[in-house]
């Protein structure tokens, strides 16, 4: 945590560069963007996050900005949530944003893929307990249709029940009237979500310019 | 089959002989505006001159005038021709999947011109660049831009923009000046053609056929970024391709001499003012539809023909003021797609889409047939080896070098690259079509001494790119194993992942301040839904555009449907209340939720809804209410038909039906009213049938019988105890006597005896049970609890009547009828 403390030099990017894969063009750019936003302090904290303009638009702001302070996106095999981060963990996070490389075996393409989904799985799995249940799916899916204006919040809430209803009804086959779907499981949300070429689409241009005199 | 196909083309083929044989020559199908002037013109005269024969000789009884309806007669029947022969074509499946269509339609027109050749010795119906620029290209387009996929289309619109604009080009110059350079070399013999005339040769070799394109992939399954890449240049560079042709078409007119900087800048800058200029003009008839398809609703009958309206009148202000009218009808279809089919009314889409198909797969046909039919004509054949197979080895090279050279360039920047299949399908993609003839024949013969043998070229070209290429792409992306495009089926979750990923995207190029797609993106979006979409869109249609509560909608609608199927399977829809089928998840106790499930049905979002609703952990009840939502609506359906079949053959009178206008149904009053005279006539006769003491037939009350009967009342109430009950649904409302005077007699709720009685029917039983059926135990069990507003339920659940249900035959108490037929009787003098 906040692992580079001074200014990072080359090594430091070299060190980073292994670990996420970004070239160090595109690590300096995120750093001056880190720095940016951090008012160029070591940390970001959440109102940081809350104070970029564009970004308030976004219905699922809050999942979103949780996502960078989940101890899970770090890579680390940790759980729960941080108050501040790092560069580091910025980049990483970022990371799963990275466009694949060019030449991949079969494997490594499996591998982005469930991590890729494993960070949108934990996006909606708040509690951290592998499941996304009915209140979490619903809670995510009332934020992603709170902007659209026309869609009220029972709406959003049967949506995410007919969602649920046809997950349950995919993954678990015919169920009987007492039996209870507890909620989606990773292994099922992989399943589900098969035919959605994450490690194609999942993906931002992360330039080697420096645009960030643009954005608010 | 085949036989049978050879057998109408002999058919066909006499027939056609018949008409041929007739003097039809000259521009029979070239200029139908102009000669339907001239029509009108000779037919005027025709007319006088008839009037005065008739003084001489008679009137005569019938008359044959070829020349009156000659011209739309010949149009007609060569669609007509056209459209069975695809229909032949296309009975044989066998062959379809090895050939493409288009490729079939071309060999059909070679026998139909060898036919008219046989019987004519000369060429009288060829495709004219005018019929086909007016009359038959522009529906295709539309239909292209109209079904365009707009967002697949505009993220990888950098590339397809890049191949469309730089290939052609590329393509133009490569070809022009490699036959220039041969010609040079001396491989093609004597030839009075020189630089510039080669250029224009090259440029309207350039084009990538949309018609041809769509024919031949529509049946190979592709991937959707190949296919918008290969779709959209073809679309696109038709445009450039008209443009390049007009500029180097002026440049030769010019003369080479006269040529000098100053021109081409000018020649470069039309290009692109052409270019966009047409775009422009598309765009702005996109949005006027898109306006104008906000109030029409009061016509809607014609409401589609806007579309073609506006769409074909942007074509040609486009073509009007010299810009490109391609370009133009392309936009136009792209902008609107979106407003019109939030606007316009479910029907009319429908119908936009069904024509926009039937016009354009129509002149499709016709453009191939035509084609083939232009090859048998003598004049047109002049033969030159070295030239005409220089041309296709050129064209074929040179695309591929393109295609290649240009996507290298692209992957460079592109976040997922094209691969290398995909660039192999893109370049053997490249098949030329019906617009680079139709360019071919415009040129002009003064000016360019060879347009035979470019015209001649040309149509070799195309044959062995559309048949050739044709036939071999399907085994070509089978060989290479090209990603196919995938089966979709949206499920709500990939929907709703959808939309969050995309957020998410969003999300993170703003936190890392990049300015990429999904920026811009969101971007547009946000600029669109607040002002686009409020200016362009009904404020009723606003709400429907959520594709996610589109998906949510199909659910729901498919649900519905099973539970319907489901019903009648079992030969009723009772189940739907037996809470155990469908509440999946629901650990309720079972008369809570009967009630509820009840209430649900009966009283439309009632109070009982909200009354007794727990939290429990699961998957909801509002769910359930959506079901029950949808079953309740299926179930008015059934209960309608059910209605319609065994109770009253009601005269429905279309009397509209000559109206052009109008479609609904004739909903009389009077109808409605005779159905209750009728039915309350019905009663009062067993009553009194009943008081004379004539027993009435014991009747056996089988279980599915009630359960099938009990559906009448329920059903009835969703459309009439709305009509008719409108205040008064109030928990101990009697409402014998109702202002309307229209009652629902299936829906008479305080007349039941129980009721009047105030005797809980398992008390009653006793003294009832000489002819009450026992109850069934779910009634017994629930009636106690069914609370006071829910009274009209009562005869639902505790009816034993038969399934003629109106004559309340088994009812014991005398009583009570006379106070019934009292009442009965004043309603009917009333």
């Amino acid at each position: 945590m906040g692992a580079l403390q001074s200014s990072p030099g080359r090594p430091e990017y070299s060190d980073l560069a292994e670990k996420t894969g970004f070239s160090f063009e595109q690590i300096g750019v995120l750093h001056k963007r880190f720095k940016q936003l951090s008012h160029n302090e070591e940390t970001l904290r959440r109102d940081h996050f809350n104070e970029i303009d564009d970004l308030a638009f976004n219905p699922i702001r809050a999942q979103i900005i949780e996502a960078f302070f989940d101890r899970r996106n770090f890579h680390q095999n940790g759980e729960g949530k941080v108050q501040e981060i790092g560069f580091e963990e910025f980049v990483v996070v970022m990371s799963h944003f990275r466009p694949p490389s060019a030449h991949m075996t079969e494997e490594q393409r499996g591998k982005t893929r469930r991590e890729k989904l494993r960070f949108l799985f934990n996006m909606h799995d708040t509690d951290n307990d592998g499941i996304i249940t009915l209140e979490e799916y619903r809670h995510v899916v009332e934020e992603l249709l709170s902007r659209s204006g026309t869609l009220e919040k029972e709406t959003a809430k049967c949506i995410a029940d007919a969602a649920m209803l046809e997950v349950a009804s995919i993954s678990v086959g015919h169920m009987e009237p007492d039996e209870f779907y507890e909620g989606i499981t990773f292994e099922h949300f992989l399943k589900l979500l098969e035919r959605f070429e994450i490690e194609s689409r999942m993906i931002i241009r992360f330039l080697n310019m420096d645009t960030t005199t643009l954005c608010k | 089959m085949l036989r049978c196909g050879y057998a109408l083309f002999w058919l066909l083929g006499s027939v056609l002989l018949i008409c041929v044989v007739s003097p039809v020559k000259g521009e029979a199908v070239v200029t139908r505006e102009g000669s339907h002037l001239k029509l009108s013109e000779s037919s005027h005269s025709n007319e006088s001159q008839h009037g005065h024969s008739s003084n001489i000789t008679g009137i005569p009884i019938i008359s044959f005038k070829w020349h009156h309806v000659e011209t739309p007669y010949l149009v007609a029947f060569w669609v007509l021709v056209s459209f069975l022969g695809k229909l032949v074509i296309e009975a044989n499946h066998h062959v379809t999947s090895v050939i493409p269509e288009s490729a079939l339609l071309i060999c059909f027109g070679f026998i139909l011109g060898g036919m008219i050749w046989a019987a004519d010795k000369v060429q009288t119906f060829r495709l004219t660049p005018t019929v086909f620029f007016f009359y038959l290209l522009p529906q295709v387009i539309l239909d292209a831009g109209y079904h365009m996929p707009n967002k697949l289309f505009f993220t990888n619109l950098g590339g397809i923009l890049v191949h469309a604009v730089i290939g052609t080009c590329w393509n133009a110059a490569s070809l022009g000046l490699s036959l220039w350079g041969c010609q040079m070399g001396g491989a093609m013999g004597d030839l009075d053609i020189g630089l510039l005339q080669y250029l224009l040769f090259g440029s309207l070799m350039a084009a990538v056929d949309p018609v041809a394109v769509i024919a031949v992939f529509e049946q190979v399954h592709v991937n959707d970024v190949l296919f918008i890449m290969v779709f959209g240049e073809s679309l696109l560079n038709d445009g450039v391709t008209v443009v390049l042709f007009n500029v180097f078409d002026a440049f030769v007119s010019l003369g080479g001499p006269k040529i000098d900087a100053a021109e081409i800048i000018k020649g470069i800058v039309s290009f692109f003012v052409v270019a966009f200029g047409g775009s422009l003009v598309g765009l702005v008839f996109g949005l006027l539809i898109s306006l104008l398809t906000r109030c029409t609703k009061n016509i809607q009958i014609i409401e589609p023909g806007f579309i073609f309206v506006l769409g074909y009148l942007s074509y040609l202000t486009a073509e009007m003021l010299s810009l490109s009218a391609i370009l133009s009808i392309v936009f136009c279809g792209m902008c609107c797609q979106k407003y019109i089919n939030a606007n316009m009314d479910e029907n009319s889409v429908q119908t936009v889409r069904y024509a926009m198909k039937a016009f354009a797969n129509g002149s499709e046909t016709i453009i191939f047939v035509f084609l083939g039919i232009s090859a048998i004509d003598k004049v047109i054949w002049v033969w030159n080896t070295g030239f005409i197979l220089l041309t296709l080895l050129f064209v074929l090279v040179y695309r591929f070098i393109g295609v290649f050279f240009l996507t290298w360039i692209l992957n460079r920047y592109r976040l997922v690259p094209l691969e290398f299949v995909d660039q192999v399908i893109m370049s053997y993609g490249g098949l030329r079509g019906a617009v680079a003839y139709g360019l071919a024949v415009m040129l002009d013969e003064n000016k360019i001494k060879e347009k035979n043998l470019m015209v001649c070229t040309t149509l070799i070209v195309v044959y062995f790119t559309v048949i050739l290429q044709g036939i071999t792409m399907k085994p070509l992306v089978m060989w290479l194993k090209v990603k196919r495009a995938a089966v979709t089926e949206v499920s709500l979750l990939e929907k709703l992942t959808n939309k969050m990923f995309n957020h998410t995207l969003v999300a993170i190029e703003d936190i890392s301040g990049q300015i990429g797609h999904n920026y811009m993106r969101s971007k547009w979006k946000y600029f669109e839904e607040n002002w686009m979409s409020w200016i362009l869109m009904k404020p009723s249609a606003r709400k429907k555009q959520d594709q996610v509560f589109d998906v949510f909608h199909q659910l729901n609608l498919k649900d519905a449907m099973e539970y319907v199927t489901e019903g009648e399977r079992r030969g009723s829809l009772e189940f739907v209340r037996n809470e155990n089928s469908i509440i999946d998840f629901k650990k309720k106790s079972e008369s809570e939720s009967f009630d509820i499930n009840n209430a649900n049905m009966s009283n439309d979002h009632g109070a009982m809804s909200t009354t007794s609703r727990d939290p429990i952990p699961s998957v909801s009840l509002e769910m359930h209410e959506q079901i029950m939502k949808a079953v309740r609506e299926a179930e008015a359906i059934n209960a309608h038909h059910l209605l319609d079949q065994h109770l009253y053959k009601s005269r429905k009178q279309h009397r509209h039906r000559f109206s052009r206008s109008h479609f609904d149904i004739n909903r009389d009053e009077k109808e409605v009213q005779e159905i209750f005279q009728r039915t309350m006539r019905n009663r009062l006769k067993s009553f009194t049938s009943a008081k004379m003491g004539v027993k009435p037939p014991k009747t056996i009350v089988k279980h599915t019988q009630k359960e099938q009967q009990q559906k009448m009342p329920n059903g009835k109430s969703m459309d009439k105890a709305k009509t008719s009950y409108s205040g008064d649904e109030g928990p101990n409302s009697v409402s014998f006597v109702h202002p309307a005077g229209i009652e629902n007699p299936a829906f008479m709720p305080d007349l039941d005896p129980m009721d009047l009685l105030q005797i809980p029917p398992w008390l009653g039983e006793s003294e009832l049970d000489s002819s009450m059926v026992a109850l069934s135990h779910r009634a017994q069990v629930d009636l106690p609890r069914t609370p006071s507003n829910l009274r009209r339920l009562a005869p639902l659940r505790i009816s034993t009547r038969s399934t003629d249900s109106f004559t309340l035959e088994n009812i014991p108490d005398t009583q009570q009828m006379d106070t019934q037929e009292e009442f009965l009787q004043s309603k009917l003098t009333t």
